[in-house]
């Protein structure tokens, strides 16, 4: 029972990444693509959860927390890439 | 005309996530005998966290916050693996040999300490200060 709907979760998250993947190739801007990668990897959350009840282990709950990190680490550098040219400056100027 | 930039709210997130992804890394550190993590994924999380420091402010601000020369970070990490493997030696037991015991803490009580512990500081020391480097020698512009 449990599995079927786990299953059922995973192909609506898949159906989800595939239409965010459309918007990665299309995306008339880059902020487009900028947002539907933060969202891809949120969803590739989702999908390491699901596969951990699936697997009936907790051996990968520290990625779930490692790819939200590392997908909002990417997502600051891209946003300050477009909108100061730099991500790490040598000295603001306040 | 630009207006003038403002990064407040992005310096407030990173004032708290900051913590978070340290305990974290250092918690990944510490788990790697008994569970997934371990130096390396500890060492990237961490130099994770010091790139955010850099991302919302800026390379002085942080110099000045965390004054430390990653070359010499690397050096550190290499002497702890040399000399975790080198302190076998003495002991008549062959090269990387490791040791491990249950000692008696005063507020941890009974925990079992392995030398591997200090072998793996050493890859941590030593993946922070790589990362660091490689990103800081990249980032500088001019």
């Amino acid at each position: 029972m449990l599995e079927t709907i786990v299953s059922i979760a995973l192909l609506m998250i898949a159906i989800a990444m595939a239409m965010l993947i459309y918007r990665v190739i299309k995306g008339p801007t880059t902020p487009d693509r900028v947002i539907a990668l933060d969202a891809l990897g949120i969803n590739l959350v989702a999908i390491v959860a699901l596969t951990s009840i699936l697997l009936k282990t907790s051996a990968f709950l520290d990625i779930i927390l490692l790819i939200a990190i590392l997908a909002f680490i990417g997502t600051v550098a891209f946003s300050k890439y477009l909108e100061k040219g730099v991500i790490i400056e040598n000295e603001r100027n306040r | 005309m630009k207006t003038k930039e403002n990064d407040i709210i992005l310096q407030t997130c990173t004032k708290v996530v900051l913590f978070i992804i340290i305990l974290f890394s250092v918690h990944s550190f510490f788990a790697g005998h008994y569970e997934p993590g371990g130096g390396f994924i500890g060492g990237l999380m961490t130099s994770g966290a010091l790139v955010l420091l850099l991302i919302a402010y800026d390379k002085k601000t942080v110099a000045k916050i965390l004054p430390i020369d990653y070359k010499i970070m690397i050096a550190v990490g290499l002497l702890f693996a040399v000399g975790t493997a080198a302190g076998a030696i003495f002991f008549n037991v062959p090269f990387l040999t490791h040791a491990f015991g249950h000692i008696d803490l005063p507020i941890l009580g009974d925990t079992s300490l392995h030398t591997a512990t200090l072998f793996d500081l050493g890859v941590y020391l030593v993946v922070i200060g790589v990362t660091m480097t490689i990103i800081q020698t990249i980032g500088e512009d001019e």
